[in-house]
């Protein structure tokens, strides 16, 4: 298990070496100045070349790179160009909106989608199975910032319910906090449940061919004891695969439902300071979210050393 | 449907009666579509920073009002010197900044120093260019001495970039503005809101709300939601035009559709060939319909212009008969200039709606003339880069929002490249003209000079499309700087 970390952790400092000068590169390369943004169209060369002078854009870019990660390793996020407030507060402002919207988003695409999609797989070919993978298909097929745009009209507009979006604080209520999450987090459940169904669905059907599921019928247990016993635990090391690669999206790449929603979420920072070329919080924010991406990986990891015992043991496992 | 909305207006109507004992309302939630990114608008050039703290935080010497004209604010008054060079500012008493600093000359001398210093990043440094000095004979009086005369000194002074700022504040304006406004800073919710509240200590005549929020709406369908939800009283800018006709209809909401001073243009590199040929310019202007761009782009909002001048100003000059919609005109002049068999240009086109729409119709409408534009998309970023700062361009669709900005035709380096020293005469002329009737006859001037050269296709002024409660009074309806004044707003009974 040892060797199993720290196999995780050379590749984590690998992939985030990597990733940073990746992101720098790239930023390097792209047009476009962060004081000119800042200036707009009326400014003058020489106001333009004091504010480049105070972002310490004038140096050069070898040394600039040297001096972030010196920062990152000391654990300064350093400062935004455009909202000039540290970076690691903006950055966990956004954390405790995209966080808990990704988790109760997980949440219920989880709750909804496995016993789909085991139920749908029990019931082969019959009704049950052909309505669950009519709405999955439909679930998958349908944009879910139209959806978004449905709930809006119908909860906020039509039923005043909830609010049509912004996000209440924390410091509001533990409710009002909840319920300006509630409609995104519904919108963005309702097409990765169906995708999740899916994979469920077919990773439960492949494993009750298996021979080892038909030993156990043979043994004695019951159709359910057999399924929810044998079958959907080994068919669950896919479907924890999905939902590793879901939640990593969820908690950066939801910049649409953000946006229809008017959430202060991750996404949305990083969309922004991108345009904005603020690039101090894009490069930052990279690096973080390439972190956590090998995070939710070696969790995933994890969870599979748990549902199969074979992965606990030594270095030769695949 | 109409019945449901009925419904609901019903519903809002039936809580606000049944509010607290029929007190009058005195808050006011305002969408926009762009976070600030600060909100100290010495420091940057957003136009969102402006449209939260200008007027209503932060107060300069003068102001621009709801027509555009310049209204004391800090200066009880004025007297300028009869060389014109030196204005003698008297100041208001008792003025306070929000944190009990007093306003005095000393910050007069302090915030335009600041302004002109060597490492100023004021956005419009421009503006105070002419400033010699600023001197203090007592508390109460400011006297700035200009190196040559200015006629637009008083306008300018009125801008957002221009406002008083005191020196033991300045550094946390950023993210904690303190000015000497009727509201001041309550606090600011990252990428959410803004929340400012009535400055019980105001100097002047105290604003009927109590408490305004800023609320960031970035969709266009989410911000129509949001005021139908009634979730914001207000949308002063407006971004889903296609969406109007269900607010006309709507008894709740009122919709006003003003003038800003945003002249849209097809901009021209001017000393790239062919563009140096002010024929081949004249055909552009001839191809493209005015008209159908404002249908197209956007939703029928927005005036048609012919010069680089906002059509609400007393000094505009109706010059869109100039170049009408005249293909075979067009056709003509490009066979004279060489071209008639026409050529090829590129269009590189920023991110709002009006230019990415509107460069297609553009487009269509230069091809039938036999012009091949190639479309380029850039971001905002990449535009100020490429266009901007190294005029790297063919042609450009942009909106000039800076209020009376006939100076950018004057400068010696401006993007487009234009230069003639007939306007820059003129210009001079008018800086130089302080009584009202000459100055209005030189800015017809400059208009008809811009006309005839027409280094850049004029479009059409860009509209604020302002969409609120039909309850709501006293928000500006035209823009003539960029501001969300909310200090005469009140709810009525």
């Amino acid at each position: 298990m040892s060797a199993f970390l720290w196999r995780r952790l050379a590749a984590l400092a690998v992939t985030l070496a990597a990733a940073s000068a990746i992101v720098f590169v790239v930023l390097e390369v792209l047009p476009g100045d962060p004081a000119a943004v800042m200036l707009g169209v009326g400014a003058r060369p020489d106001t333009l070349a004091a504010l480049r002078h105070e972002m310490s854009l004038d140096l050069p870019a070898a040394l600039r790179y040297v001096l972030w990660v010196g920062r990152l390793l000391a654990g300064d996020f350093g400062k935004s160009y455009t909202y000039g407030v540290p970076v690691a507060e903006l950055i966990a402002d956004r954390v405790f909106v995209s966080l808990p919207l990704a988790l109760l988003a997980m949440a219920l695409s989880t709750a909804l989608a496995i016993p789909l999609g085991v139920v749908s797989a029990a019931r082969h070919g019959r009704g049950v199975d052909t309505a669950v993978m009519g709405f999955t298909q439909i679930g998958v097929a349908v944009p879910n910032f139209w959806l978004g745009l449905l709930f809006i009209l119908l909860f906020a507009v039509k039923l005043a319910w909830l609010p049509s979006g912004g996000f209440a604080g924390w410091d509001a209520g533990l409710w009002a906090g909840v319920r300006s999450l509630l409609l995104p987090a519904v919108t963005l459940a309702l097409p990765q449940a169906a995708i999740l169904a899916r994979v469920t669905r077919a990773s439960v059907l492949e494993t009750l061919h298996e021979d080892y599921v038909r030993t156990a019928r043979a043994k004695g247990l019951s159709r359910a004891e057999a399924l929810w016993g044998h079958a959907v635990r080994n068919a669950l090391i896919p479907v924890v695969t999905i939902m590793g690669l879901q939640f990593s999206f969820l908690l950066a790449g939801t910049i649409i439902i953000e946006n229809v929603f008017s959430l202060p979420g991750l996404g949305r920072l990083i969309f922004q300071a991108i345009a904005q070329r603020d690039l101090i919080v894009v490069k930052d924010l990279i690096v973080l979210l390439a972190s956590s991406v090998i995070l939710v990986n070696f969790l995933v990891d994890l969870a599979y050393a748990a549902l199969d015992p074979r992965l606990r043991g030594g270095g030769d496992a695949p | 449907m109409k019945n449901l909305f009925a419904a609901v207006g019903a519903l809002v109507c039936g809580v606000l009666f049944l509010g607290p004992a029929y007190a009058a309302k005195d808050t006011l939630v305002v969408g926009m579509v762009l976070e600030p990114p600060h909100l100290d608008p010495t420091a940057g050039a957003a136009g969102a920073i402006r449209e939260v703290v200008y007027a209503n935080v932060f107060q300069g010497l003068t102001r621009i009002d709801r027509t555009g004209g310049v209204k004391p604010a800090l200066a009880a008054s004025w007297t300028v010197s009869r060389d014109k060079l030196v204005y003698t500012f008297k100041l208001h008493s008792g003025v306070k900044f929000h944190d009990g600093t007093p306003f005095d000359c000393a910050i007069v001398k302090f915030s335009y120093d600041r302004a002109t210093a060597p490492g100023s990043v004021n956005a419009q440094k421009g503006l105070f260019e002419p400033i010699e000095k600023t001197e203090c004979p007592d508390a109460l009086t400011a006297v700035v001495s200009l190196k040559r005369p200015a006629s637009n000194f008083l306008f300018n002074m009125g801008w957002g970039d221009a406002v008083m700022v005191a020196p033991n504040s300045v550094a946390g304006n950023k993210t904690n503005p303190i000015g000497t406004g009727p509201f001041k800073f309550k606090r600011w919710v990252k990428g959410d809101r803004v929340e400012l509240e009535r400055n019980p200590a105001y100097w002047g005549t105290a604003p009927a709300l109590a408490a305004v929020t800023f609320r960031i709406v970035p969709d266009p369908s989410a911000a129509a939601a949001a005021l139908m939800a009634g979730d914001l009283d207000a949308f002063p800018n407006f971004p889903a035009p296609e969406t109007l006709s269900r607010f006309r209809e709507d008894k709740r909401f009122t919709v006003h559709l003003g003038t800003t001073e945003g002249e849209t243009i097809l901009a021209l590199n001017n000393t790239r060939k062919p563009y140096d040929d002010v024929r081949v310019r004249r055909a552009l202007a001839y191809a493209v319909d005015r008209q159908a761009i404002i249908t197209g782009a956007m939703a029928g909002t927005g005036v048609a212009i012919g010069s680089h001048f906002a059509p609400h100003h007393a000094a505009y000059v109706d010059l869109t008969g100039a170049y009408p919609h005249d293909p075979a005109q067009a056709k003509a002049l490009l066979a004279q200039a060489g071209l008639a068999s026409g050529f090829k240009a590129v269009l590189k086109l920023p991110p709002p709606a009006y230019a990415r729409r509107g460069g297609e119709i553009i487009a269509a409408q230069l091809a039938e003339v036999g012009v091949q534009v190639e479309l380029v998309p850039v971001e905002w970023a990449q535009w100020l880069e490429q266009v901007f700062k190294q005029s790297d361009f063919d042609m450009t669709i942009i909106s000039h929002t800076e209020p009376m900005d006939l100076d950018i035709y004057a400068r010696d380096k401006y993007y487009f490249n234009y230069h003639s020293d007939a306007y820059k005469a003129l210009y001079q002329k008018y800086l130089e003209t302080l009584d009202p009737a000459g100055q209005k006859e030189l800015l017809g001037l400059m208009q008809r000079k811009l006309s005839e050269d027409e280094p850049n296709v004029f479009l059409f002024s860009l509209p604020k499309v302002g969409v609120w409660n039909a309850k709501v009074r006293g928000l500006w309806e035209n823009s003539p700087t960029q501001a969300n004044d909310v200090t005469e707003v009140h709810w009525a009974e």
